[in-house]
């Protein structure tokens, strides 16, 4: 079994998309949604909820008020100008507990809170492991793991030979969590400046946790000068470029239907599209080879 | 006022409507404060004359001092420092610099030292104040660098924030403490979807809210309606156009390549004045 996630650095430029037709065109795989804060993979995929479990992230510090006496240690110890009045504002509290300890009056105990939930789910693609991180949660990291970890043991029970996560945009922490440990990257980008700055960081990302990486180009007429950019920077780099998809108004048709680019009569977009699943499952194969 | 951009979806154009507004306020503070892909320095080409190394406080042990006692890392919720038998180990990205080992250390054998996590740079881009925060890669945590990228916010004058993608901690370190949030849409399921997401957690933070809608004229109605239902001010709509997105993919500002949006955005503000002071 082998892990592919879908990443980009720049947020918009198309990896739900691409994550969907994945799963339109695969047949052996569990799907991943791991764009915990703002997923919108089952937008299109639908899915029906076989399992739903609460997600504990972390903890935060609760004030017993019968037991404080206001000498404002805990304000004192706190790093994150989390207590104010007495009490812990639990959206600026870190959840590290050194009030806890600072408290002489033992008043200040960690709770856990429910940070959001998480699902199984069967989709007409198949499996599919997703979550809601609860509204301003921290944690994200925590759930994104938590998501592939079952997407990863459903693919094991079922004997399907991928896990496509649909990952997050940034470079931060859900994203490394996103694509640790998995054997191959699709970064989506656009051919614009700021895709191209993007695209350079979150490729850095990728080489700091050594995972291989693999480029697409989404609507690449946009700019051809900037796609040439791209390209270029890529080749330098020794990346494989795998797909150039033109700009083209049906994939929002597709996705206002709340279906895949696969499954809607998108031309080109469709092609092209197909022929990126195909080198991204041959160089998923080729690392099996690889390895064996 | 602090005005803040945020959007919920990523690529639905908070760069485009914060370096906009900002360049037909002019005399205004520019805060980009998406650490993790920040690119509004694209847009603004500010002349940078300051660079600032961000860490965060980490447990330094004096080994000569310590006695493995192991409080440290009873202590520590985040799992980041480990003591086996005679020796203590310290995982750098998993520290969140709470002090906490410090500060229980019975043999004071544990001082601080800053780890760096990415740096502040500061600027000018004709008359705007230009600041924004550089995550390092490979660096998990982005809402220390945004808490210290908005330490520099100049009460005095305007400031205008720009958020990163998404509804989860770096995007309410981002935005909280603003006087209003600008939240950028498209009209697809994608675009109320997490547009929905994002109201809740402003409404959280108690925040007044306002939408835009950027390519306005690619999806359906659903945005507009569920506004209209919810009582949120469309403040401006931005139909789709090639020449925007080919001036965008240039790094060339909205209120330049199209100059009859001024008008929009100068309404905009006085809109967002109005509903601040209400």
């Amino acid at each position: 079994m082998k892990q592919l996630a879908v990443i980009s650095g720049k947020g918009g430029t198309g990896k739900t998309t691409l994550a969907a037709a994945f799963a339109a065109l695969s047949n052996s795989h569990v799907i991943a949604d791991c764009d915990v804060d703002a997923a919108d993979l089952h937008l299109v995929l639908d899915p029906t909820i076989d399992k739903n479990e609460e997600f504990y992230g972390g903890r935060t510090a609760v004030i017993n008020s019968d037991k404080c006496t206001q000498c404002d240690e805990c304000v004192r110890v706190c790093r994150f100008h989390a207590i104010e009045d007495y009490t812990v504002d639990t959206i600026s509290c870190e959840g590290c507990g050194v009030c806890t300890h600072a408290c002489p009056e033992r008043a200040i105990t960690m709770e856990r809170h429910l940070s959001g939930h998480w699902f199984i789910s069967h989709t007409r693609f198949g499996y599919m492991a997703h979550a809601k991180l609860g509204i301003a949660e921290e944690n994200s990291g925590k759930l994104v793991t938590l998501v592939r970890q079952q997407a990863r043991l459903i693919a094991e029970r079922e004997k399907k030979d991928y896990v496509i996560i649909d990952g997050p945009p940034g470079i931060g922490c859900p994203v490394i969590a996103a694509v640790t440990g998995a054997d191959l990257l699709l970064a989506v980008t656009e051919p614009t400046l700021s895709g191209i700055h993007d695209l350079e960081r979150v490729v850095g990302v990728a080489n700091h946790f050594s995972v291989p990486v693999v480029v697409c180009i989404n609507k690449y007429d946009i700019n051809p000068d900037n796609t040439s950019t791209i390209e270029e920077y890529c080749s330098k780099s020794n990346l494989n470029v795998v797909g150039k998809i033109p700009y083209d108004p049906r994939v929002t048709k597709a996705m206002v239907r709340k279906i895949t680019v696969i499954e809607y009569p998108c031309g080109e977009v469709s092609r092209e599209i197909t022929s990126v699943w195909e080198k991204v499952e041959q160089g998923l194969k080729h690392k099996e080879s690889q390895c064996s | 006022m602090i005005i803040s951009v945020a959007s919920g979806k990523g690529g639905t154009g908070k760069t485009t409507i914060a370096t906009s507004l900002a360049l037909l306020l002019g005399e205004v503070q520019f805060l980009d404060c998406d650490v993790e892909e920040p690119n509004a320095h694209i847009f603004l080409e500010p002349h940078i004359n300051e660079r600032i190394s961000v860490g965060i406080p980490v447990p330094k042990v004096d080994e000569d001092k310590c006695n493995f006692c192991g409080r440290c890392a009873e202590v520590c919720e985040f799992n980041a420092i480990v003591v086996i038998k005679k020796k203590v180990l310290f995982f750098p990205e998993l520290c969140h610099g709470c002090g906490g080992c410090s500060y229980i250390c019975p043999e004071r054998a544990i001082k601080e030292k800053d780890r760096a996590i990415g740096v502040i740079e500061k600027g000018r881009s004709s008359n705007i104040d230009f600041i924004h925060g550089i995550l390092n890669v490979g660096e998990p945590m982005a809402p220390p660098l945004i808490r210290q990228v908005k330490r520099h916010i100049n009460n005095r004058t305007n400031t205008i924030i720009d958020a990163s993608p998404g509804t989860s901690c770096p995007v309410v370190e981002a935005v909280r403490g603003s006087d209003f949030c600008v939240l950028v849409t498209e009209p697809t399921p994608f675009g109320l979807h997490d547009l929905k997401l994002a109201v809740e957690m402003l409404r959280k933070l108690a925040i007044p809210i306002g939408v835009v809608i950027n390519c306005a004229d690619i999806g359906d109605e659903e945005v507009e309606k569920y506004c209209d239902n919810e009582n949120i001010p469309i403040l401006m709509t931005i139909p789709w156009d090639r020449k925007i997105a080919e001036a965008y993919s240039k790094g060339i500002p909205l209120i330049e390549v199209l100059p009859k949006f001024s008008g929009s955005f100068a309404q905009m503000h006085t809109t967002i004045e109005g509903l601040v002071k209400r």
